[in-house]
C-alpha cells in the first residue's frame, strides 16, 4: 500500500473554492446562550464523517462499474460462449496480426527515416509525424475502435493548446490518429516508457514525474517553451492529471490555462456497450488493459472538437479552467466533482480542516459574547 | 463471509443484523442497506484484509478533512464488516435518539471506561476548533458551560448524564445509504 503524504501547499493554490461544492455544517445560528449541550453535540461533524465513509464523490470517480451480465439463462449462455470463442480465438489473433503488421511497417519506415534524414530535420519530422499517425491507426484497428469525430478538425495554428478529459492512455492514441499532437505525460516504466522515450520524442513530448514537487516549475517552463516555438506540434494536455472513469470529471489543473494561448476543448465519451475503456491504473497494468480491449468486440467512442476558448478579461486561470471543464463535461455528459485528481496519490492538506475549525470556533466565540 | 468473496448470503446478512441488535429489538439497518454497505466495505478494503486500514479510510478525502477523523479512526481500527455495520447503524434514520447519544458518548469516551472527564471533552473541543481558540479560552468556555449545567471541572459524566444533557437537543444525525 503506497504511503500517502500530505500534498504541498502549492497544490492548494490550484483549487477553486471547494466550500462552494461541499456542504458547510456549522452549529445552529441560534442567538441564545451557549450551553453544555451545544458543545457536546458533535452530531453535524459526525454525520459528515459517516457520510464520507458510506459514500463519497471522490471514490466514485474511480469506480469501474462491472457491466450487467446478460448470459444468465439457457438460451443466452451458449451464445455468449460462441462469442467468447470468436473474440478470443478469431478476433484476438487477427488483431495481434494486424498490430504486428503495423509495427513492422512502422519500424521499417521509421528507423531508416530517423537515421538517414538526420540532416533534413524538417522533412524528417514531417515523415515521422505521419508514421506516428499511422501506427496509432493500427492500434485503434487492433481493438476495432469505432470512433466518431464531431466538430471541425483542429487547424494547426500557433499559440493554441488542446485539452481533453482523461479516461485511459488510449485517449491519446485515438486523438493522435487524426492529428499529430505533442503530449505531456507521466513517465511510465516498462515498454510504455520505452515507446515514450523513443518514438513519441519525434512528435515532441514533455515528461513529468507526479511525485516530484520541484517538477512542476520545470514542467511549466517546458510547456511555455513548447507553445512559443514555431514549428512544434500542437500540444495536447489532460488537465485532470489522472484517469477518471468517464462518468465524472475531477478538477482541471490550471497549468494549461495560464500559458496565454487559446484553449481548444476536446470531449471524449466512451460507450460502455462492449467494454469499459476506463483504465484503473491501481487495479491493472496498461498491458492487461490493452489485452482486455483487444479481446472485446469493439471500443466505441465519440470525440467532439469544441469551440476554442480564450481567457476572458478579469477571469483567473482557475476560473478559466473550470469554465472549460464545464464545457467538456456538458458535451460528454459527465458530472463534475470538486476534487483534485492527485488526491489519488496524496492526502488533502490541512487547509480544509482548518477552515471548518475556524468556522466552528468563531460561532462558539460569538455565542459566548452574546451570553 | 470470506475476505475474497463479494457475495453475501442471506445467512450472513441476518448475522450482521443480529450483531446490530445489541440494545434494540429491531435492527436499524435494512437488508438492502447491508448489501450496499458490503460493496462499500469491499471497495474501501483494497487489500482484502477483512478490515479497513487507516490509510484506506484516509484515502477518502471527504473523511480525511473531517476534524474528528483521528478520533473516529481509533474507533474504526480493526473493525470487521459486522462491527462496521454496527458502528454505522447509529446513523440510520431508524436508529433511536438513545442510540445516537450512545454513539456520541463513545466518541468522547475513547478508552471505554464508561466515564467522560473534563480532558476528554477538552480533547474533542480542541479537534473541532484547532488553533482558532487559545487553550486557556477553551478551558474557560468548557468550565463555564459545565458549571452552568450543574457540573464541575472534576465531574465524570456517564451515559445517563449525556442522555439528560442531549436528550432535548435537535439531533439530526442521519446518513442515507445509497441502494442501487
Amino acid at each position: 500500500m503506497r504511503k500517502l503524504k500530505s500534498s504541498s501547499s502549492e497544490m492548494e493554490l490550484d483549487r477553486p473554492n471547494i466550500e462552494e461544492y461541499l456542504p458547510i455544517e456549522s452549529i445552529q445560528h441560534h442567538h441564545e446562550n451557549l450551553r453544555l449541550r451545544d458543545l457536546l453535540n458533535i452530531s453535524p461533524t459526525l454525520t459528515e464523517a459517516a457520510g464520507a465513509i458510506i459514500d463519497d464523490s471522490f471514490t466514485r470517480c474511480f469506480k469501474s462499474n462491472p457491466p450487467e451480465p446478460w448470459n444468465w439463462n439457457i438460451y443466452l449462455f451458449p451464445q455468449w460462449c460462441c462469442g467468447v470463442v470468436v473474440r478470443y480465438g478469431i478476433l484476438f489473433p487477427a488483431r495481434v496480426l494486424v498490430l504486428t503488421l503495423g509495427w513492422i511497417i512502422f519500424l521499417s519506415s521509421y528507423i531508416p527515416v530517423h537515421f538517414l534524414l538526420r540532416g533534413h530535420d524538417k522533412r524528417r519530422k514531417k515523415i515521422e509525424r505521419y508514421l506516428v499517425e499511422i501506427i496509432c491507426s493500427f492500434f485503434v484497428a487492433s481493438w476495432t475502435g469505432v470512433v466518431k469525430y464531431h466538430g471541425p478538425r483542429p487547424s494547426m495554428r500557433p499559440k493554441q493548446v488542446f485539452v481533453a478529459n482523461h479516461t485511459s492512455m488510449i485517449d491519446f492514441i485515438i486523438l493522435e490518429q487524426m492529428t499529430p499532437f505533442a503530449v505531456i505525460m507521466q513517465k511510465h516504466p516498462g515498454w510504455v516508457g520505452l515507446l515514450q522515450s523513443t518514438i513519441l520524442e519525434s512528435v515532441g513530448c514533455i515528461w513529468f514525474h507526479r511525485s516530484e514537487a520541484k517538477d512542476r516549475e520545470i514542467v511549466a517552463r517546458k510547456l511555455r517553451e513548447h507553445v512559443q516555438a514555431i514549428d512544434s506540434n500542437p500540444l495536447l494536455i489532460f488537465p485532470e492529471g489522472t484517469c477518471v472513469n468517464n462518468n465524472y470529471t475531477v478538477m482541471f489543473k490550471k497549468g494549461a490555462f495560464e500559458l496565454g494561448c487559446t484553449v481548444c476543448p476536446v470531449a471524449i465519451k466512451y460507450n460502455k456497450i462492449f467494454v469499459d475503456a476506463f483504465w484503473n491504473s491501481k487495479k491493472q497494468s496498461f498491458t492487461m488493459h490493452l489485452l482486455r480491449l483487444m479481446t472485446s468486440w469493439a471500443v466505441v467512442c465519440d470525440v467532439w472538437y469544441l469551440e476554442p476558448q480564450n481567457l476572458k478579461p478579469g477571469e483567473t486561470p482557475i476560473e478559466f479552467a473550470e469554465r472549460v471543464r464545464d464545457i467538456i463535461s456538458v458535451r460528454a455528459g459527465l458530472k463534475k466533482v470538486p476534487w483534485d485528481g492527485y488526491l489519488k496519490y496524496s492526502r488533502p492538506g490541512p487547509k480544509h480542516t482548518e477552515r471548518k475549525q475556524q468556522s466552528f470556533a468563531e460561532s462558539v466565540l460569538r455565542r459566548l459574547e452574546e451570553s | 463471509m470470506g475476505n475474497t468473496s463479494s457475495m453475501l448470503t442471506q445467512y450472513d446478512i441476518e448475522e450482521v443484523q443480529e450483531h446490530c441488535n445489541h440494545s434494540c429489538l429491531v435492527c436499524p439497518v435494512s437488508q438492502q442497506e447491508i448489501v450496499s454497505l458490503y460493496q462499500r466495505f469491499c471497495q474501501l478494503d483494497r487489500n482484502g484484509g477483512g478490515f479497513i486500514r487507516e490509510e484506506e479510510f484516509l484515502s477518502v478525502p471527504e473523511f480525511a478533512v473531517n476534524p474528528l477523523s483521528q478520533r473516529l479512526l481509533r474507533m474504526l481500527d480493526g473493525l470487521n464488516f459486522k462491527e462496521f455495520v454496527a458502528f454505522l447503524s447509529a446513523f440510520s434514520s431508524r436508529a433511536s435518539l438513545q442510540q445516537k447519544i450512545e454513539f456520541i458518548f463513545k466518541v468522547y469516551d475513547l478508552d471505554c471506561n464508561g466515564k467522560v472527564a473534563f480532558d476528554d471533552m477538552l480533547d474533542v473541543l480542541r479537534d473541532l476548533t484547532g488553533s482558532y481558540i487559545s487553550e486557556q479560552q477553551r478551558q474557560q468556555v468548557l468550565t463555564h458551560v459545565l458549571e452552568e449545567a450543574g457540573y464541575t471541572k472534576d465531574s465524570m459524566l456517564i451515559l445517563a448524564d449525556f442522555i439528560k444533557i442531549l436528550g432535548s437537543s435537535e439531533m439530526k444525525m442521519e446518513v442515507e445509504v445509497p441502494v442501487d
